[in-house]
């Protein structure tokens, strides 16, 4: 038997006995841990108002430090309110402005005007009762979509630059573009909208696609930000499709709707609700796709990376290690099927509404 | 008896997997019998996997 052999069986041993020993002190935390678990996962899938890295505790002096970038909170509450949100020191502490008292939730990271001691009061179903301010702070989402937006435009402002200068030929980072957007141009938008409309759609396509894509990457970096697995961020790309597919509707789209042509009589008018319904039920889809792939995604790689504390021995955390490095190489595969496939749903929709019928 | 919402969503998941998995078979059929067509297969075959997707999805949510 070769050393290494002998080495992990020790430690195999080792750790086994080690559990024995302490697993009745083991099965009373177990319950605390799992509940703490799932706190954690919902208390990182939510929008918060600082970009937070991690924390570490003081052995000596118990005193928590976190290691995270305050974002600025601005309140609407008889006038404009700013400060930053380092000044809740994560709900622990009450915030004054102009002689009003804030406080935030560390469950739901919500901002809540208190009395003077910060006192939540929570109605019998666990809500909480205190008045909310208007928020229109820059949170995590908000600023992240920010850095996205001035990413994307100084990267495709540049990019159609350099085409100038250089005779139409890409170079640097637009050879890895350039093939994504002909892809685009020739595989998504022509062959299911048509040459003569595509051109109208080809801009919203293309920064659809590159939204989405670019805050799915971000999603997976460390910052933990959850842009596209946010509910209200994914309505709003859904609202921007339904509002154009509605807009560029020609009269046989809506005739195709509401009275389908060479359909019997009966048919027609039990066809004109379902068909009413789809035209809501398309974008509604498209916002619960996404939504719910890359909410998907970070609840199993939360839940993968808590199997360590869980375990706790190193068969367990090697295979935590493992796990998570696989579903990770999966998301980044996700983050791009998803843009492709909200991108090429869309264009779908684009096609339906602008397609022309001859009879 | 009332039967548990978990199990609605259960059957959920067993729909859309057998939906995903016919589509899936069938696309490789047909690229098993068309390999120059690949590209416009794989193109249908992942629309219409995010459209059964997209139904288990939204019965997920409304459970």
């Amino acid at each position: 038997m070769s050393l290494a052999r002998k080495f992990i069986l020790i430690l195999f041993f080792f750790s086994a006995s080690a559990h024995a020993i302490s697993a009745d002190k083991i099965q009373d935390e177990k319950g605390d841990i799992k509940s703490e678990i799932k706190s954690y996962i919902k208390h990182h899938l939510k929008d918060a108002h600082s970009f937070y890295l991690t924390s570490f505790t003081n052995d000596e002096t118990g005193k928590k430090t976190y290691i995270e970038i305050p974002l600025p909170v601005i309140l609407y509450d008889n006038g404009l309110k700013f400060f930053t949100s380092s000044e809740f020191k994560h709900g622990k502490e009450v915030v004054v402005s102009n002689e009003t008292f804030y406080r935030m939730n560390y469950d739901n990271n919500k901002i809540y005007k208190t009395d003077k001691e910060g006192t939540f009061n929570f109605s019998e179903s666990g809500k909480i009762l205190n008045e909310k301010p208007l928020d229109f702070s820059i949170t995590k989402n908000i600023a992240t979509i920010f850095l996205v937006s001035i990413l994307m435009f100084l990267l495709f402002t540049s990019l159609a630059k350099s085409y100038k200068s250089n005779n139409g030929i890409s170079k640097g980072i637009g050879r890895f573009f350039e093939p994504i957007i002909i892809y685009i141009r020739d595989d998504i938008a022509i062959p299911n909208i048509g040459l003569k409309h595509y051109k109208r759609f080809m801009s919203f396509l293309l920064t659809i696609f590159f939204f989405v894509w670019f805050c799915n990457i971000l999603g997976l970096t460390p910052l933990g930000v959850n842009v596209t697995g946010n509910i209200a961020i994914t309505f709003c790309l859904a609202l921007l499709t339904f509002i154009i597919t509605t807009i560029s509707g020609t009269k046989d789209y809506w005739m195709h709707i509401f009275w389908m042509p060479g359909m019997p009589l009966p048919m027609k008018i039990i066809m004109a609700p379902i068909e009413l319904l789809g035209v809501f039920i398309k974008p509604f889809t498209l916002m619960i796709r996404l939504y719910a792939n890359i909410l998907a995604g970070q609840i199993v790689m939360m839940t993968l990376i808590s199997m360590i504390f869980l375990f706790r021995n190193f068969i367990g955390s090697g295979l935590s290690f493992l796990l998570a490095f696989f579903i990770s190489i999966i998301e980044i595969l996700v983050a791009l099927l998803q843009a492709y496939i909200f991108t090429i749903l869309s264009a779908l929709y684009f096609g339906f509404a602008v397609e022309e019928h001859d009879h | 008896m009332e039967i548990p919402a978990i199990v609605g969503g259960g059957l959920i998941v067993i729909g859309v997997g057998i939906g995903i998995g016919g589509i899936g078979r069938g696309a490789m059929e047909a690229i098993g019998r068309q390999p120059d067509a690949y590209g416009k297969i794989q193109t249908a075959m992942l629309i219409g996997a995010a459209l059964v997707e997209g139904i288990g999805f939204a019965a997920m949510f409304v459970l």
